[in-house]
């Protein structure tokens, strides 16, 4: 293996892939693998398969095969922030980390989204994902302006 | 948040000796960069050579190297070597039940900013902290430790 890497648009036939490597960290606290098929295919549906305008699918390609995936787009208004990028989603499988997929995968859509006019992005980790929490930190990442607020109901 | 000295030296410590782990500093010349205590300091660098994050180097030009996982290590792990940062209401001795709701209340809120506080010291490793210390100030631009 000489570890040659791609970043492209994700397409149709990458979709198993990305269900596959979701599912090697998608582990429920029984070690159970959270079933996320119909959300793949509908997320897939809508970022890869319809006009894409300004949502991004990235996949990286690790010797011909996927190795990692970052999925976000550009939008306004959303919680009333004006145009910035989202970013859904990144991930990486575990036995093809530490070869920079994560980060190639963030930086390519980082200029993909300022090419779409955006100056500043955003996401949203559970508290407890601290491998996730501290990759987007390495990146430069910082707490940001928008306070996530929830309750039980 | 106020970070106790012991703390607040270690992580200039730390730092210092983690941007350049093949570098030898003395004591003293951390001291002297950033303007703190010698004596409070040795006695910092003595836990912090405990913990493995630093080892002493003995001998004409000794003084310390990095020893630690930069890749790995956090902030709060250096932070937790000399304080928890769990935040305690310092409620009189005298406090009745009926305060209850109330004082639970406060503490909970307490409770939720110490996570937050936690979870940002948690997710910096030393290698993520020195990457952007070097883009707010890159090498030769001038910036010293005082700054």
């Amino acid at each position: 293996m000489n570890n040659t890497m791609v970043i492209r648009d994700a397409e149709k036939k990458d979709l198993d892939a990305v269900i596959k490597i979701d599912a090697e960290i998608s582990i429920d606290v029984y070690g159970e693998v959270v079933e996320k098929t119909a959300y793949w295919r509908e997320i897939f549906s809508y970022y890869v398969l319809r006009e894409k305008d300004k949502r991004l699918f990235l996949v990286a390609e690790l010797d011909g095969e996927v190795a990692g995936f970052i999925v976000g787009e550009a939008r306004a208004w959303e919680f009333g922030s004006p145009l910035c990028g989202w970013v859904f989603a990144v991930e990486v499988s575990p036995g093809k980390r530490t070869k920079g997929a994560g980060q190639r995968l963030f930086k390519e859509i980082c200029g993909r989204l300022r090419r779409l006019g955006v100056s500043t992005i955003r996401t949203m980790v559970d508290i407890d994902n601290k491998v996730t929490l501290s990759f987007y930190r390495s990146q430069g990442m910082r707490t940001g302006r928008n306070i996530e607020l929830e309750m039980q109901i | 948040m106020k970070l106790n000295k012991a703390s607040l030296f270690a992580l200039i410590a730390v730092l210092e000796l983690a941007s350049d782990p093949k570098q030898q500093i003395s004591t003293t010349d951390i001291a002297e960069k950033y303007g703190i205590s010698t004596h409070h300091l040795a006695k910092v660098m003595r836990n912090l050579v405990h913990h493995g994050l630093v080892q002493a180097v003995r001998g004409v030009g000794g003084g310390y190297t990095f020893s630690g996982n930069l890749k790995r290590t956090t902030l709060l792990d250096v932070i937790q070597i000399f304080e928890n940062l769990e935040s305690v209401l310092d409620m009189p001795n005298h406090f009745v039940t009926e305060g209850g709701p109330i004082i639970a209340e406060l503490q909970s809120i307490t409770n939720e900013i110490d996570n937050l506080t936690k979870v940002v010291l948690e997710t910096i490793t030393l290698e993520t902290a020195l990457k952007s210390a070097m883009l707010r100030h890159p090498p030769g631009s001038g910036a010293s430790g005082k700054s």
